[in-house]
């Protein structure tokens, strides 16, 4: 992926296997999130290819990715502010009947039908998330870490098959922190794989395997917890060895 | 006695015109987040469809269809959808400001196409004898005027009530998910085109259902009429009871024509005639207060939008009363 002159991902190549938590760290300006980008499709890469599930999906827009099962989170929130934490989360099902505005005329009952499903999925998953009393609050009232709860409940409302989680950990208080990464192992074991960036070396050590780094734009290597704690390149990437050359 | 009912019965008419386009513009603005500031074109598109069908033959200009009421109403909203169409789909695939640059020079070329496409429209003599329906039946003015009135009211509030139910669907759900942060929206398999699309055409339809009314109740149409200034008053309307509320954009509406036209009346009464032609301004300027006053004080409108944007989990009688 490279922007002007500046290649800001460059020759990253790497499988995520089903039903693993994958975790991508690096420094800051390493590209991790222009990689999260190019795959959720708001970027199209300017060369290679990404795969999910045997098929093709770089330069495929952010909308018709999320129809395929792959859906994402944003580093810093983006919950509709104005709308309830209930709200938000009925927005996601996809391919509703009530959406096409003629639905809502000519068959009010499937409409209705449809919403009371959608309604009960959306109190079991705040439940789950620990949302359940705030569902009627909007957004915006909400606390960071709570609207990253929101937006995993997003992600959850769409039964993914892979959820791309951008820095799940950052600016959450610690106990809630913890019943993020609770709630994570959890959704792991019922078969959801996710791929996340996080800087929260414990969260990262304890919940991923295996951990891609990256450093510079480029995949410095692959392992298992173990193996990026004993790779002295990873220290170097972040205590800032010679940096690489990027022309 | 009777010339104040008679003037309140016009005047009412008149505002649930302008409450029908301040609908419209909520539904693109207040729920979409569509800057639309081509109103005047919309409702000059409806005005014209309607006068050029439901007239009967004139000299000068094509016409002479005689459509019924009915039919030429439709048509009239038809007309204006397809033009929506035409400004919306090169438009909305683009960031909001596009929109905004392109609707103000549609309002505009649609009222220089009404003062110069003589075959059409006209030209500046403009459109006469466009038919009232059912006047036939009716012997005085006052007693026609009441019966228009019933009718303009109950189209506005089956417009009320469809867009209200509309609104809170899961459609209107898409739709303020998208004004809130498209990003966000196409993050969760939303895509804003389609649904930006949607609104600003039932929006606009609602505007070009008012000029044919407009059009019907007035009899004679002429360029004149749809200068942008028009635009800046629903815009005003719409801000002054509160965007996002429907409720607002008619109360908006009563307010802001009742200042109109009062002031109108006072420059009248109080400026010496070498200042009358002048008026005009004083009445922009008047209005422009109000807005700013509104905007400083009840930034969201008289009657706020929180209410009307947020549903208070009641989402399962939501969808289908």
């Amino acid at each position: 992926m490279r922007f002007g002159g500046l290649k800001a991902v460059d020759d990253v190549s790497f499988k995520i296997r089903e039903h693993t938590i994958t975790g991508l760290i690096g420094p800051n300006g390493a590209g991790k999130t222009t990689l999260f980008n190019s795959i959720a499709g708001v970027y199209t890469p300017t060369a290679g290819q990404i795969l999910f599930k045997g098929e093709r999906i770089d330069g495929l827009p952010p909308h018709r990715i999320f129809h395929k099962g792959l859906v994402r989170t944003f580093q810093i929130p983006r919950p509709f502010p104005e709308m309830t934490v209930l709200e938000n989360l009925l927005v996601v099902p996809p391919s509703q009947c009530g959406e096409s505005f003629w639905n809502n005329w000519f068959q009010p009952a499937r409409v209705r039908e449809e919403e009371e499903r959608n309604h009960d999925k959306a109190c079991e998953i705040a439940k789950f998330l620990n949302l359940g009393h705030v569902l009627d609050l909007p957004c915006k009232n909400l606390s960071g870490g709570q609207q990253k709860l929101v937006e995993i409940g997003r992600a959850l409302m769409a039964d993914p098959s892979m959820i791309l989680l951008d820095e799940p950990g950052a600016g959450v208080n610690p106990s809630l922190l913890a019943e993020i990464i609770d709630r994570i192992s959890e959704l792991h074991e019922r078969g959801i794989t996710f791929l996340l960036i996080e800087h929260n070396m414990d969260m990262v050590l304890n919940l991923c395997d295996p951990i891609l780094v990256m450093a510079n734009g480029r995949l410095l290597m692959e392992g298992d917890a173990q193996a990026v704690r004993s790779d002295p390149r990873v220290l170097d990437a972040y205590l800032g060895g010679e940096p690489e050359a990027t022309s | 006695m009777t010339g104040i009912v008679s003037y309140l019965v016009f005047f009412s008419i008149l505002a649930s015109i302008y409450s029908l386009m301040s609908l419209g513009l909520n539904l693109q603005w207040g729920y979409t987040g569509l800057f639309n500031i081509g109103v005047v074109g919309f409702f000059a598109v409806g005005a014209y469809t309607f006068a050029i069908l439901a007239s009967p033959p004139a000299a000068g200009h094509i016409g002479g269809f005689n459509w019924p009421f009915l039919a030429a109403l439709i048509a009239a909203m038809i007309a204006t959808g397809i033009v929506a169409l035409i400004v919306g789909i090169p438009t909305l695939r683009l960031r909001e400001d596009y929109l905004a640059i392109a609707t103000i020079g549609i309002g505009a070329t649609i009222q220089l196409i009404a003062n110069n496409m003589n075959w059409l429209t006209g030209g500046p003599n403009g459109i006469y004898n466009i038919p009232q329906p059912l006047s036939a039946y009716f012997s005085s003015n006052l007693g026609y005027n009441v019966f228009f009135l019933v009718m303009i009211v109950v189209i506005l509030l089956l417009a009320y009530w469809s867009l209200e139910r509309i609104v809170h669907s899961p459609w209107g759900r898409v739709l303020m998910a998208i004004r809130e942060d498209e990003t966000a929206a196409s993050s969760v398999g939303k895509s804003g085109f389609s649904y930006r699309l949607q609104s600003f055409v039932i929006g606009s339809i609602l505007m070009g259902l008012a000029g044919a009314l407009y059009a019907s109740f007035i009899k004679y149409i002429s360029p004149t009429l749809f200068m942008p200034v028009l635009t800046f008053q629903v815009w005003a309307m719409l801000i002054v009871g509160g965007s996002g509320n429907n409720r607002g954009a008619i109360l908006g509406s009563v307010l802001v024509w009742a200042l109109w036209t009062m002031s109108g009346s006072v420059v009248q009464a109080i400026l010496p005639s070498t200042l009358q032609v002048k008026g005009g301004a004083f009445q922009i300027i008047l209005i422009g207060l109000v807005l700013m006053l509104v905007l400083l004080f009840r930034p969201r409108g008289i009657m706020g939008s929180r209410k009307a944007v947020v549903f208070a989990g009641e989402s399962k009688t939501v969808s289908g009363e």
